[in-house]
């Protein structure tokens, strides 16, 4: 008999993080990924939503919260890391923390091909502009690694991006 | 050739004058430069890269900071490169959010290329279009004067595109360190925590 699957937690664990760091503003461009934690911000009556049109708006967008004393966050998917580079010069130019949370595609049993070239390269772009990055491969350590990704963030003003694994997330097999 | 017959540094006296409590952010290029040049303030942040970040970051901050007007000062240029934030910004609509384009229909930093606004290209449309509240292209000193109060005023979201002439003024920059106007501002907002 096949094991119990584990409960998924971790966009709960996500949002915890958000709270415990008195994030108020959530900036996002839709994913299924984040399906959860999204709904999750979006009843929480102390933080405000913001859906983008591109990832550059969340970008810039985290630039004006910090400048008002308020701390915000970037959900994205992998595709998206692409629009967000010359945006970057703003947390690295003036110091400011940005913290992106980027569910993965085109990396584990990926159907679509399109996602596969961003998908592959996300990561490595994203060290090359000198952002940190936390790749996390485990369901339980996505929360942990949020906390601790965006504390150093905040606390030392530079851009950090968790890279949520697309095994963690799961992938439409098309086979069936 | 703009279609517009105001100067900039003109229009950027009469802005200045009434900012009273107002946060001001400002895009890159000659914007940055009309701020510098008139009265530069501490709670003026200039954008002097990442373009088409201006409108967005006035988001942010006029969410973090309701009591408090915020304008957004940008060029025409700036603006178009970040065209999906009046959607953004439309269907928020903070009522305490100014977006003010200096339009001389110009790209004037890099060699006085049109942008689309020389062609007909009608940005208060777009933003009216996008859901902000107040709107208008200014032409006349009449109606900038008219329209300056209001803009420093939290009754809807507002967006008003000025045109200007195409004359242009050296790069005038008080501070260059990004890191140094963040912190400026921040702590002129917010005190000495800003800083901790």
């Amino acid at each position: 008999m096949a094991a119990e699957p584990r409960p998924v937690t971790w966009p709960d664990e996500i949002y915890d993080a958000f709270k415990k760091l008195d994030i108020r503003q959530v900036a996002y461009v839709p994913d299924a990924g984040h399906t959860r934690l999204i709904s999750a911000c979006e009843a929480d009556k102390e933080m405000q939503v913001i859906s983008c049109t591109t990832e550059e708006e969340g970008v810039a967008m985290l630039a004006g919260t910090w400048l008002g004393g308020e701390r915000g966050a970037l959900l994205m998917q992998s595709s998206g890391v692409g629009n967000t580079i010359n945006l970057l010069s703003i947390s690295l130019e003036c110091r400011m923390p940005l913290v992106m949370v980027v569910t993965m595609r085109g990396e584990w049993g990926e159907f679509n091909p399109w996602q596969l070239p961003m998908g592959q390269k996300a990561g490595a772009v994203l060290e090359e502009m000198q952002v940190i990055v936390y790749r996390v491969e485990k369901a339980e350590e996505i929360g942990p690694t949020t906390y601790a990704a965006a504390l150093m963030a905040f606390n030392t003003g530079r851009p950090v991006a968790v890279l949520i694994a697309q095994c963690v997330i799961g992938f439409k097999d098309w086979s069936k | 050739m703009s279609s517009g017959h105001m100067d900039r540094r003109d229009v950027a006296r009469k802005l200045l004058a009434a900012r009273g409590e107002a946060l001001i952010v400002t895009g890159l290029g000659s914007t940055c430069y009309d701020a510098g040049a008139i009265a530069d303030h501490p709670l003026t942040f200039a954008f002097w890269g990442g373009m088409g970040a201006a409108a967005m970051a006035g988001l942010g901050l006029a969410l973090a900071q309701k009591k408090r007007p915020v304008l957004v000062w940008t060029g025409d240029g700036e603006m178009l490169m970040g065209l999906g934030a009046l959607a953004t910004l439309g269907t928020q609509a903070p009522p305490n959010l100014s977006i003010v384009v200096i339009d001389n229909e110009l790209y004037s930093e890099t060699g006085m290329q049109k942008t689309h606004t020389a062609r007909g290209l009608d940005l208060a449309g777009m933003a009216k279009a996008a859901g902000f509240e107040r709107t208008a292209t200014i032409r006349s000193e009449a109606e900038l004067d008219e329209w300056i109060p209001k803009l420093y005023k939290p009754e809807g979201a507002a967006f008003v595109a000025i045109k200007v002439n195409d004359a242009r003024y050296p790069l005038t920059l008080k501070i260059r360190d990004g890191s140094l106007l963040k912190n400026r501002f921040r702590e002129a907002l917010l005190g000495s925590k800003a800083l901790e």
